[in-house]
């Protein structure tokens, strides 16, 4: 049947403007970026988003700062009579709150956003476009990736202001933050992909706290009260900053840490891929 | 396109079922779209549009049948579909942290060769909320923002969910505009809709769906042709009967309201309309406002999946 016949409320101009829009060149020719193309406008995307984001920044940015400010600058590494070379303060203090950041932005920032995304439809959309569900998760781990990039430079800045003086071992921090990224994003997927956005929400910001509190981020797991020195030090939060603080104070890999680390991360990436909903 | 298969439709459905703990919601449907044509996946809510249409799209694998969508299984081949079909999902699914021209440029940027964005945002009306984060734009304008989207990389094949729903009339009439125009440009488009005047105005082919199934299928006017109407207005409580009578057979009268009389079943010409008149004049009433109606494709809905809210 001809299109001309079938439909008569259209082509009588019932109702139908007279002048319609303007002509669009919509001839199919459909096909798609390149992939590293597809990935890297994602990545830039939640990046832009999350730098645009007031309580993202709080989190990631603003608060990191003032626990950098405060505890390289008081006595509250002085804890559990681990008695804190004035040199090394400021060395010690940086690595937690890298440690701190990489929580906060990996885990709770990137869980938050995923949460709502999921329950919004975001994924499912952008699952149907040429970036697909891997382009997809691609473009978050990049995200994340850009966004410790620019924390690190950021606290590393007020870092020096501090009296911090980086070393040729210092650059072995960064095995531990790009165990710590992919342990800490895994983990925030599971929880975004396996619970309602306004669960993630509460248990994102609750695990961020417990964490910073008791968990080995900016305190040594050494230096907590009870049986906590022995679960943070199981933790990925305490393998983290444990690792961290071996590489900005005394330039070592921190071999037992980074093993943690590492099978944190083995073990959520392979949670997250089984059991992460995408609607 | 080459892929396609000779002579198979660019979206051809068979016997789908999709089940949502044990309770088919899509139950054996089938139908195909063709391309250069808008297809109409008409039905009342939980009819199994949505459903229907994610299993075309790849976000939902069928429990049952088969799709195929440019000759490719969606749940197999996403890949390399993905490119050559544009979605617009019910519920939106656009960042909602990004600005309105943000998102379509980066939906844009995703493709090879993208529709110019600058002619999207003009006939689609989105320059007055281009720098709006999507959180913030109003029901419509994050409507029209996700046809854009659907639209921008050049689609062969468009799966449009409800695309005028919560649409004021001008936007309405934008939307229609532009889907003709993807239409007319050769794409298949296939969209649910529960509203009849979408169906009517803009489907070339309508698919009625209820209860998972298939009740109907073929053009608006294949619907609503085989039967017209007549209907005139007089004193209520004639003797409908009697009227029918007199009335060639098949034809069958009634008084749906007071007053108002309705005949359903009949081919309405002069003879019909004639015989109508000189009833009433034996009855000493004046037919009033005796006219000759074709049945509306709301009609044609309404008795193929009952009038029970549901």
């Amino acid at each position: 049947m001809s299109r001309s016949t079938t439909a008569p409320g259209r082509d009588t101009g019932a109702g139908v403007p007279a002048s319609p829009g303007p002509r669009l060149d919509l001839r199919p020719r459909g096909g798609a970026a390149p992939w590293w193309r597809r990935v890297r406008r994602q990545g830039a995307l939640e990046a832009r988003t999350a730098l645009r984001n007031g309580e993202q920044l709080l989190l990631t940015l603003v608060i990191p700062v003032v626990v950098l400010i405060a505890t390289a600058r008081t006595r509250v590494l002085d804890v559990g009579g681990a008695l804190v070379g004035e040199g090394e303060r400021p060395a010690l203090a940086l690595a937690g709150v890298l440690a701190l950041a990489v929580v906060s932005t990996a885990f709770t920032g990137q869980a938050i956003a995923t949460g709502f995304d999921r329950r919004n439809g975001v994924l499912r959309l952008l699952a149907t476009t040429p970036l697909g569900r891997s382009g997809l998760l691609s473009g978050k781990c990049l995200a994340v990736l850009a966004l410790v990039a620019v924390q690190v430079v950021v606290l590393a800045g007020v870092g020096l202001t501090l009296g911090w003086r980086p070393e040729a071992g210092s650059l072995l921090a960064l095995l531990p933050l790009l165990l710590g990224v992919a342990a800490f994003t895994s983990l925030g997927l599971l929880l975004a992909g396996t619970v309602r956005a306004e669960a993630t929400l509460a248990a994102a910001n609750l695990v961020w706290f417990l964490l910073l509190a008791g968990g080995g981020l900016v305190l040594p797991p050494e230096a907590l009260p009870g049986p906590l020195p022995a679960i943070a030090a199981a933790l990925p939060s305490g393998a983290l900053g444990t690792a961290l603080r071996e590489a900005l104070v005394d330039g070592r890999l921190a071999l037992v840490p980074l093993l943690v680390l590492a099978a944190w991360a083995a073990a959520a990436a392979w949670a997250a891929a089984r059991w992460f909903r995408w609607d | 396109m080459g892929a396609d298969g000779a002579g198979s439709a660019p979206v051809v459905v068979d016997s789908l079922v999709k089940r949502y703990g044990g309770r088919a919601v899509v139950d054996g449907l089938t139908f195909s779209a063709a391309a250069g044509a808008v297809t109409a996946v008409l039905g009342p809510n939980g009819a199994g549009k949505t459903t229907t249409i994610a299993c075309c799209e790849g976000l939902r694998r069928p429990d049952g049948g088969s799709v195929r969508v440019l000759g490719l299984d969606p749940a197999a081949d996403g890949a390399a579909l993905r490119p050559r079909v544009g979605v617009m999902l019910q519920d939106g699914g656009l960042p909602t942290g990004a600005g309105a021209l943000e998102v379509l440029r980066h939906v844009a940027g995703l493709h090879s060769d993208p529709v110019p964005v600058d002619d999207l945002v003009a006939a689609l009306g989105l320059a007055s909320f281009a720098r709006t984060r999507v959180r913030r734009l109003s029901g419509g304008q994050r409507q029209r923002l996700a046809v854009a989207c659907a639209l921008v990389g050049r689609p062969e094949v468009v799966f449009l969910d409800e695309p005028s729903a919560g649409l004021d009339p001008q936007a309405r009439l934008a939307v229609w505009d532009v889907v003709t125009q993807v239409r007319d440009a050769g794409a298949c488009v296939v969209l649910s809709t529960h509203l009849m005047e979408e169906a009517e105005r803009l489907a070339d082919h309508v698919v009625v769906v209820d209860g998972g199934r298939v009740v109907a299928q073929g053009s608006p006017q294949e619907l609503t042709r085989t039967e017209s109407t007549l209907s005139f207005s007089a004193t209520p409580g004639l003797p409908v009967a009697s009227l029918q009578a007199a009335l060639p057979p098949g034809t069958s009268v009634a008084e749906p309201t007071a007053g108002r009389y309705l005949l359903t079943g009949v081919h309405a010409g002069p003879q019909v309309a004639a015989t109508v008149a000189s009833w009433c004049a034996t009855h000493d009433v004046l037919p009033e406002g005796l006219g000759a109606g074709r049945r509306t494709l709301e009609d044609v809905f309404l008795d193929l999946t009952g009038r029970s809210l549901r």
